[in-house]
């Protein structure tokens, strides 16, 4: 149990901390004219395994201890780092969350990546996986910090994040005809997921379309269910309810088709609107319903602003 | 337009108690469906409605909708009050028409805004 919270403590901070927040600002760059040998001894004396390499002020590549000690390996001592660096290289900005760098080491194997402003692209920083656990633990502030960092090594922490790919899950359960509760669901997860520091923009269109899900379970449903789950890239919310389904479906989605009884309409809704008005603010949705048995809606909002160049 | 603006110009009492009167109102919206104005409310407007629940309320806190103005005096009860106070949203009330309310803002220069973006 304990171990549970613990490691949904270090997800939230994933998304809680931003990049900035914990990468090495004060960083140490190279001139891609420089010899490898100078490299090594540069890479020496400032103790550090890798460096990015800037010419006048634009980042031009990336270079390792490991290029260095292939070199040395090749007798190939002439070189220079615009020779041997790394120029495919991959950046992250620094306004975004720690979990986009987590992803992006889990998916790419690198060891570190140089971080860049997204006003101006300069880069500004560079960070490694040490960085990331000791900026979350220090965020932490436990008492026992030394403790926890044998506790939660890097692997330990990388596992427990990127394993199944969910950061989080969040479930409502939504009583039939009880207006008074009808809208929990959607305001509980709104504010969760400002909490985590999504954009306004996604947040209101997962609220919105849960809403109108919401509303639907409790005006036409004998009761359902509501699953949101926070993944790497989007919001998946699944709206499930027990009956007593949609005959139907293709007509149900029509904008102004409605069968609601007077007291939804009464209410403010039953205008036909709900099922539209969810496919206008998600970015994909699949309704499936079976009569006597239940509905089965799937929602899906992509992180896309958030994520810069996906 | 100022949210001050708006109440006197809608002759409102703001039954939230105080708020920040410079807070900046830029677009209008007016409807008794929800509904609608899920589909087309913006953030930052002011929602006038003669209809009188806690989804309102509700609806007002998804779409990001900082202020309503419950039309034909109208008013909230405490349920619906407490919900507006805990997500910051300033409940108006006037005993003006839906009609006249909108039309008292909108000459005043209040943009409406449009279903079609």
């Amino acid at each position: 149990m304990d171990n549970t919270r613990t490691t949904s403590k270090i997800q939230e901070l994933t998304y809680e901390l931003k990049i900035k927040d914990v990468m090495i600002k004060n960083i140490k760059t190279v001139n891609s004219e420089m010899s490898i040998c100078s490299l090594g001894d540069f890479l020496k004396k400032n103790r550090i395994t890798g460096v990015p390499v800037v010419n006048e002020d634009e980042l031009v590549g990336l270079i390792s201890i490991e290029d260095f000690i292939n070199c040395i390996k090749n007798q190939d001592k002439d070189a220079i780092i615009n020779d041997k660096m790394t120029t495919n290289i991959e950046t992250l900005y620094e306004d975004e969350p720690l979990v986009h760098a987590i992803t992006k080491f889990d998916k790419s194997g690198f060891g570190r990546f140089p971080i860049i402003s997204r006003k101006n692209k300069k880069l500004v920083g560079i960070i490694t996986k040490s960085d990331i656990i000791r900026g979350i633990l220090k965020k932490l502030e436990t008492a026992y910090h030394d403790e926890e960092e044998r506790r939660y090594r890097a692997s330990h922490i990388f596992n427990d994040i990127v394993a199944d790919e969910v950061f989080f899950k969040f479930q409502y359960d939504v009583e039939a005809k009880n207006f008074d509760k009808a809208g929990e669901a959607a305001t509980g997860l709104k504010k969760t997921l400002y909490r985590l520091g999504l954009s306004p923009e996604i947040v209101r269109r997962a609220a919105i379309s849960t809403y109108e899900a919401e509303i639907n379970i409790v005006s036409y449903t004998d009761g359902g269910k509501i699953t949101a789950y926070l993944e790497p890239h989007q919001i998946r919310i699944v709206i499930t309810d027990i009956g007593p389904g949609i005959p139907d479906v293709e007509k149900a989605m029509k904008p102004g088709f409605s069968n609601a009884p007077g007291w939804i309409r009464e209410l403010g809704f039953g205008a036909g609107m709900g099922l539209p008005n969810i496919k206008k603010f998600t970015d994909k949705m699949t309704l499936r319903s079976t009569v006597a048995k239940g509905t089965r809606l799937v929602i899906i909002i992509k992180l896309s602003d958030y994520r810069n160049g996906d | 337009m100022k949210l001050i603006k708006i109440q006197e110009l809608l002759e409102a009492e703001a039954v939230t108690g105080k708020y920040d009167p410079e807070i900046e109102i830029e677009i209008g919206c007016s409807s008794d469906l929800m509904s609608e104005i899920l589909a087309y409310g913006k953030p930052n407007s002011v929602l006038l409605t003669s209809l009188n629940n806690i989804q309102v309320i509700n609806t007002a806190n998804v779409a990001d909708i900082g202020v309503v103005c419950f039309v034909m005096g109208k008013i909230p009860d405490d349920k619906m009050i407490n919900l507006a106070k805990i997500n910051n949203i300033t409940l108006l009330t006037t005993i003006l028409t839906t009609f006249e309310s909108c039309g008292r803002l909108y000459k005043n220069g209040l943009k409406s805004c449009s279903y079609l973006d």
